[in-house]
């Protein structure tokens, strides 16, 4: 038994294949992951990575930076206007957002935008090195 | 003057070889950008499908469905037009026929004291409603014919927040439904408040089908996925939009160079006898003239052949006549 995982985006589908396990990070804080047989759920997701585990053991990384993730039937689709598979990831312009970032949250530690800006940065780094 | 005439066509040749050459370029290009643009607009396809397939799923469960995005008003003072249409023309009847179509809308609830707010995609709707005095709330152009996520975000932002605001009551979209390479229609919908696919509304009704777990709560999913569902579907017109743009404009360039075909055949016809009538003038004008050089030398009987003796004409035959034999004659 494996899950069936579609992630989605509107520039067309991301990826789409079976896997063993998907985590991925809800608006609440924590990382949940996914397994056969989980009950039907309806989560918003935070800036973070998502990890699919495919049937032999590999891994894909994406990062999304919100988006929707609903689970029915060892359906696992993931929905997001903004996410990036690890591998497609520019590392370079990542650092230079973080860079940028961390400047303007010096400038002013309540620029929320900013701050939104160094997680994503930080998120799709991660991805990218991991 | 002969060959005047023979110029002026000559002319009207190239010309209108020199437009075809335009035409066809263009023809090609839009063939081009019309399969991309569908497959982006196919690619857009599962994202609304499963974002309208999370928001049946809350209904589903059981989500409360007052939103400020599905409220209905009580009483629509102001409703707002968004227009979609393209930068550049060249494209048919592609402009015209969906910013007619979003006039004659917006004069229908006028007459019925609806007040309007204009939001316009694309030069040509910008131009049009402002050359004949509406009142424009927001354009937006360069966008039309490669349409991104982004830019949909954008919009939508703008048009959420002034229906969230209470400013207008209604929002009704214009724009061209992509249906086949052949077939486009125009389309005017309504576009907020939403009513995904009756579902919604529905969702009390429905109870709890599936036990669907809701992770922070319902309420907050969907409050975080409708705006997502308004992006997605100004996406989904954006790229049928582009589509249809690019098929349009594909369209009227193949009829343009066809025109021209036929038209260069025209031209080179009268080309042809405008070449012949010259050359027949000419002959006839040599002929005049050599009538006329004639008179003045001679008697009014005195033909040119008339003074040729068939012998200046064959020496060899006053030989002959000289050496036969008489009686022969």
């Amino acid at each position: 038994m494996t899950l069936q995982v579609e992630l989605v985006s509107p520039e067309g589908i991301l990826y789409e294949g079976e896997a063993q396990m998907v985590i991925c990070r809800t608006v609440e804080g924590g990382d949940i992951a996914f397994l056969t047989g989980h009950v039907p759920f309806v989560g918003s997701l935070a800036v973070g990575l998502v990890k699919i585990i495919e049937a032999n053991d590999q891994t894909n990384l994406l990062a999304v930076h919100r988006g929707f993730v609903s689970v029915a039937n060892d359906r696992v689709t993931i929905l997001s206007d903004v996410a990036e598979l690890a591998g497609s990831i520019d590392v370079a312009r990542a650092e230079a957002a973080k860079a940028r970032a961390e400047e303007a949250l010096q400038a002013s530690s309540e620029d929320d935008d900013a701050r939104a800006a160094l997680r994503r940065a930080d998120v799709r780094l991660l991805a990218a090195r991991s | 003057m002969p060959g005047a005439q023979e110029r002026i066509l000559r002319r009207r040749i190239n010309s209108v070889k020199a437009t075809k050459k335009i035409t066809r370029a263009m023809e090609l290009i839009a063939a081009s950008r019309v399969v991309r643009a569908q497959q982006r607009a196919n690619a857009a396809r599962p994202y609304a499908r499963q974002i309208t397939k999370v928001i049946e799923d809350l209904a589903a469960g059981g989500a409360s469905v007052d939103h400020p995005l599905l409220r209905e008003a009580e009483s629509v003072q102001r409703v707002a037009y968004v227009v979609l249409s393209s930068d550049r023309g060249l494209a048919g009847a592609y402009n015209s026929s969906v910013i007619r179509a979003a006039e004659r809308e917006l004069q229908a609830n006028q007459l019925e004291g609806i007040d309007y707010e204009l939001i316009t995609i694309g030069r040509k709707a910008e131009g049009y409603f402002k050359f004949r005095n509406y009142r424009i709330a927001a354009a937006y152009d360069g966008i039309s014919d490669k349409p991104t996520y982004e830019d949909a975000r954008v919009i939508a932002e703008q048009i959420t927040a002034m229906f969230e605001r209470g400013e207008v009551h209604k929002v009704i979209l214009a724009y061209t439904e992509f249906i086949s390479l052949a077939s486009q229609k125009v389309a005017v919908r309504t576009f907020l408040p939403l009513a995904p696919e009756g579902t919604i509304s529905e969702a009390g009704s429905a109870g709890a089908l599936a036990a669907y777990e809701f992770e922070p709560s319902p309420e907050a999913v969907l409050t975080d996925l409708l705006p997502r569902y308004v992006e997605a579907r100004l996406f989904a017109a954006l790229l049928d939009a582009a589509a249809s743009e690019h098929a349009n404009r594909q369209r009227a360039m193949k009829s343009a160079t066809d025109n021209a075909d036929d038209m260069i055949i025209k031209l080179s016809r009268q080309l042809n006898r405008a070449r012949q009538d010259a050359i027949t003038t000419e002959i006839m004008e040599i002929v005049a003239g050599a009538e006329g050089l004639k008179e003045d030398q001679g008697d009014e009987e005195d033909l040119l052949l008339d003074r040729l003796e068939p012998i200046h004409l064959f020496p060899r035959h006053e030989e002959d006549q000289r050496h036969s034999p008489p009686g022969h004659v």
